[in-house]
């Protein structure tokens, strides 16, 4: 039995969600960037990118459209918030060589949306060094009014912290249907957000790699649809 | 016949068969050749005679040492049991002939050193030769092939390994060029597309080249008879249930009876019902395709030992090996093919001369009709049709690299070698560049992949593999076969742990314990379930205690009622030609005098409350249903058909303001229903039917729908894994089947949005529409239709519309609605932080 339909259609109730971290106010994008407004910056992590050229230097020749799809994306979301900075939280490129790898459009593309605003890369696994060739500054994590921005999350039961590097994911059940998206998990006094790019999986957030991060009970869950970002209860949530 | 073959034959008490002196006539005149025959006559022994009779002769025993015969078979078990069978004769008339079976299982020393010392026949499969050709020694190991023999070539031509298999021919041939092919295949309704599949072709203008054909004569009829209980069939469902009791007394009165069934769901159903009411304690055991391979051994080895009474098992038993007795075949559910019931029922006494006896069980009043059709074909001998086919662009690919690891090549004389393969004779210059393109590069409208290129031209214009590591990448992806990704089904318990026992624990942190494995399932089918749920697997009931990974990890346990995972009939649609049958049975009332009563009834209030269209009409009925219209036809094209058909309906019910909401799709009719009174709306003229039905729905509405459906998605993942643009294995590491699902999927959104027109989306979309669409075998209907569509608008629900509304709720559901979905949840937990639940 197919339901083809919803009942209602309106979608505008979905597109952002309101998120607090430390007491701080955030808006999460259902791009899956990450707005802070006091800031007025916006915050995504893991766009990797060249990942589909580091694959076709290995023999595998995806498609070469992965570099401007995530940057036309992350164009579309500076936007829409036209944040006065941008902070890319690690893993920014696929690999140290991918900036070489980078054409002519991408690299413009970057360069657009770099001016008239500030622009730090933190470093990540994938890439510790960042090229000068492509603009911004490179910082190891920062802290910003209280709360550290990094690539990879601190195991234990650390608080006041942002950070990506777990592509999280998450699987529901719900009417027969099985769903499985990136997402935002949190718990109200640190938060982990979604890969960013186009080539980017994601690992269950049932994984015991999150259980350093997190207990279960107290997570909250931001499902990426295409239409909206859903707020999930963790009940329904199932393992892969 | 030679002499020594004469006197080994009387010494067997056997007389050379006619179809067996035509085939070693056709050796010596190399002349390759079909050879069609029954179950149990001898095909394979007769196969091997010419290579048999050629390696004999003495004169040839003192040039050749290479390879003289290449046997193929779609299965490697079958392959094993082959090289034993030949073990005899060989010895008995001391012929010297070394042969040598070769699979995934071989040892790696012995492949190796049958490439420089090979056998003079080797047995083997279709995976395995792709493997050979793609190494440079190939054109010194086949250089002497002398003879090619296809086992069940019906079983492999038609899909995409016999599309490899026949490039792989193609490439055979150029090695050796008076290479003779010998098929052997089970009885087909159009023997001359397995003919034009065994010979060259020549160029595309001519007429298609034929091998030569000897049809063996057949064996005795078959004893066909379909279960008829004083019991009501049920009216909807697949399992069969009020029929067990009169299966197991069938059972108790055969020596071994094997129990046919479509779905490996409906194979777990029917052995855990047998065995509930099996007091006697027969040996029933239970065999297909997700069972653990040891354990698939054990009950093959006690069949042909005679310890087992009956075996229930799905199509993983209809081809090839005997194991023992047999001598009652059971088949549950609708045959859906008229070919399909033969060749099962073909595995009873295995014999000749003999009747093999067979007992047909529908599950439910349409199957009744079904199995009623299939005896009559069957009976009547005929045999649905091997459709031609045009080979896939997938394995074309995957092929020009296979043979860029073997020797550089020239583009022209590739592409002339490649259409002379009967399913590759149509190919154009334009499609086979852009395979190559693909292959090199990625072929991409971006050409961003130059200095990565796989392949590099030749100042002389051959092109060669550019690094020697991409063939270590071929070999370790070629083949065809893409299996859904798989989860092992593991036994395994909490063991209490110190804190526990202590009482300090919760028991939900008990580590598990794991145990044996079971088997395994696809993935789909484990997403469904949640920890705790019962449910049927390797003929216990289970209870999920969680997926870790790859495995999913059962205890046993005792629910009275374990779920049975939704499983969708068979998973083979009705044949065309079985579908024809049961529409003429249904329009000729002359035949319902010979159904049984509760379904004659069923028909007879049918003719009363609606009508009973003629053969070549279609009905369709409209009527409200709970809160919904709903639509109802009975095309009988088959589950692909009807589910194709009601995605695009339903694209044209909505633009018409019908408002449709959801519909349901059988073998046999299709059901939709929507929030609109379509009564009426076709009273008043605001749907018309004829424009409802138009063929020209399968133009833009077809793509449309496509480009955004899950199952081009999957078709896609297929494709890319054929093709090799997704690896399944990197030197190094392995990939699970969940990681390709994920990547895939992105890759597809990808490729949509950039490069449209790239070869891999229309790769997969020429699969959709052969496959999972069946495209072709719509349009035919809704051409045969035009200008005979029957309405009848009625008040309440129809007769015959009751099993097909039963459907509903049973089927899984399909990719469409998900954004609803996510919302539901959402506002769920919405509505419960606000208190207002």
């Amino acid at each position: 039995m197919l339901r083809l339909k919803p009942d209602r259609l309106d979608t505008a109730d979905f597109t952002e969600q309101s998120i607090s971290i430390a007491g701080k106010a955030f808006v999460a994008d259902m791009s899956g960037a990450l707005y802070w407004p006091s800031e007025d910056a916006l915050i995504v992590a893991d766009l990797h990118l060249e990942k589909g050229s580091a694959f076709a230097a290995r023999g595998q020749m995806l498609p070469p459209y992965d570099t401007r799809e995530t940057l036309a994306k992350l164009a579309a979301a500076i936007d829409r918030y036209d944040a006065a900075t941008v902070i890319a939280l690690g893993d920014s490129l696929h690999d140290v060589a991918a900036s070489d790898r980078m054409d002519a459009q991408s690299r413009e593309t970057l360069r657009i949306m770099q001016s008239d605003r500030e622009w730090i890369w933190v470093t990540g696994n994938h890439d510790p060094t960042i090229p000068h060739a492509l603009g911004g500054h490179t910082l190891g994590e920062l802290t910003v009014e209280g709360i550290t921005l990094r690539h990879e999350p601190k195991p234990g039961r650390v608080t006041h912290e942002i950070s990506g590097h777990m592509h999280p994911a998450a699987r529901i059940y719900l009417n027969g249907y099985s769903i499985r998206r990136p997402c935002f998990v949190g718990n109200g006094l640190r938060l982990v957000v979604p890969a960013f790019g186009t080539y980017t999986g994601g690992l269950n957030i049932l994984d015991e790699a999150f259980e350093p991060l997190f207990s279960t009970d107290g997570m909250s869950v931001w499902l990426l649809g295409q239409e909206g970002l859903y707020p999930i209860a963790t009940r329904i949530l199932k393992e892969d | 016949m030679p002499e020594s073959f004469a006197r080994w034959f009387k010494s067997r008490g056997w007389t050379p068969r006619a179809h067996q002196l035509a085939l070693l006539a056709a050796g010596s005149a190399r002349q390759s050749t079909l050879l069609v025959a029954p179950t149990g006559a001898g095909k394979t022994l007769s196969g091997f005679l010419p290579s048999l009779v050629g390696l004999s002769d003495k004169k040839r025993a003192l040039k050749g040492a290479g390879l003289h015969t290449l046997y193929v078979s779609p299965l490697k078990a079958l392959t094993v049991d082959i090289a034993r069978n030949l073990v005899a004769p060989i010895g008995e008339m001391g012929l010297g002939i070394r042969t040598e079976t070769r699979t995934g299982d071989t040892s790696a020393s012995r492949r190796q050193r049958q490439r420089t010392r090979p056998p003079h026949i080797l047995l083997t499969t279709p995976e395995q030769i792709a493997l050979l050709l793609a190494h440079p020694d190939a054109a010194y190991l086949f250089a002497d092939l002398d003879t090619v023999i296809l086992d069940e070539l019906h079983a492999l031509a038609g899909s995409k390994r016999g599309d490899l298999l026949a490039l792989d021919l193609a490439r055979l041939r150029a090695l050796s060029p008076d290479l003779m092919t010998i098929g052997l295949s089970a009885t087909v309704a159009r023997p001359s597309e397995l003919r034009a599949y065994l010979a060259a072709q020549r160029a595309p203008d001519t007429e298609t080249a034929l091998s030569g054909l000897v049809v063996a004569s057949g064996g005795a009829h078959p004893i066909i008879e379909i279960l008829e209980i004083d019991e009501p069939v049920p009216w909807s469902g697949h399992s069969a249930r009020y029929a067990m009791l009169r299966i197991l007394e069938s059972i108790s009165a055969h020596k071994l009876t094997l129990v046919f069934v479509n779905t490996r769901m409906q194979a777990e159903l029917v052995f855990q019902e047998l065995w509930r009411i099996n007091d006697a304690n027969l040996p029933i055991g239970l065999h297909h395709g997700s069972l653990d391979a040891t354990q698939r051994r054990k009950v093959e080895a006690a069949m042909a030992a005679g310890k087992l009474r009956a075996v229930v098992a799905t199509s993983t038993l209809d081809l090839g090996i005997d194991w023992g007795d047999v001598d009652l075949v059971v088949n549950v559910g609708a045959p859906k093919g008229s070919s399909r019931l033969l060749q099962r029922i073909g595995r009873s006494n295995h014999r000749l001369d003999e009747a093999s006896k067979a007992l047909l069980v529908p599950a439910n009043r349409f199957e009744v009709l079904e199995c009623r059709a299939a005896q009559q074909a069957a009976l009547a001998g005929e045999q649905d049709a091997v459709h031609a086919r045009t080979g896939s662009l997938d394995v074309l690919a995957q092929h020009v690299l296979g043979m860029a690891c073997q020797a550089p090549f020239r583009p022209d004389e590739l592409f002339a070698e490649m259409r002379s393969a009967a399913p590759y004779s149509m190919l154009t210059r334009d499609h086979f560049d852009r395979i190559v393109g693909f292959v090199t590069d990625g072929g991409y409208a971006l050409r961003a992949y130059d200095k990565f290129a796989k392949l590099v031209t030749m100042p002389d214009g051959r092109m060669r593999l550019a690094h020697p590591r991409f063939a270590q990448q071929y070999r370790l992806n070629a083949g065809t076969i893409v299996e859904a990704p798989m989860l092992k089904v593991r036994l395994a318990g909490r063991r209490p742990t110190a804190q526990a026992k202590a009482g300090v624990s919760k028991s939900a942190t008990k580590p598990l314990v794991g145990g044996r494995v079971l088997g395994e399932v696809d993935e789909y089918f484990a997403a469904q379930l949640r920890p705790g749920d019962a449910f049927v697997f390797a003929g216990e009931v289970v209870r999920l205690e969680g997926i870790r990974d790859t495995e999913v990890l059962v205890s046993r346990a005792t629910a009275s009622d374990p779920v049975i995972p939704s499983y969708a009939g068979g998973r083979f649609p009705m044949s065309t030609h079985l579908a024809e049958r049961v529409r003429t049975m249904l329009a000729d009332r002359s035949a319902w005098s010979g159904l049984p009563r509760p379904v004659a009834e069923w028909l007879d209030l049918q003719d009363q409350r609606s009508l009973i269209p003629a053969a070549n009409e279609v009905l369709v009925e409209t009527f409200p249903h709970g809160q919904r219209y709903h639509l109802v036809c009975y095309p009988f094209e088959g589950r692909l058909a009807h589910q194709t058909l009601g995605m695009l309906m339903t694209r044209r019910l909505d633009r018409l303001g019908a408002r449709p909401l959801g519909f349901v799709a059988s073998d046999y009719g299709l059901s939709l229903w929507c929030a609109a009174d379509l009564g009426s709306m076709i009273a008043r003229g605001t749907i018309m039917l004829d424009r409802l039905f138009e063929e020209d729905m399968l133009g833009d509405d077809l793509d449309a729908w496509l480009a955004q459906s899950s199952l081009m998605k999957r078709t896609f993942r297929h494709v890319s894994v054929i093709a090799g643009l997704i690896e399944r294995r990197h030197p190094g590491r392995e990939k699970s089947g969940r990681q390709v699902t994920m990547s895939t999927d992105l890759v597809y959104d990808v490729l949509r949005k950039h490069d449209p027109t790239h070869i891999l989306l229309e790769a997969a979309w020429n699969d959709a529409a052969t496959g999972l669409l069946d495209i072709a075998r719509l349009g035919d209907f809704l051409r045969r239709i035009r200008g005979r569509i029957r309405h009848r608008a009625l008040d309440v629900v129809s007769p015959l519309s009751v099993p097909i509304l039963l459907e509903m709720g049973v089927e899984p559901v399909a990719g469409a609605g998900r954004e609803a979905v996510l919302r539901e949840a959402a506002e769920a937990l919405i509505r419960e932080a606000a208190g207002t639940v």
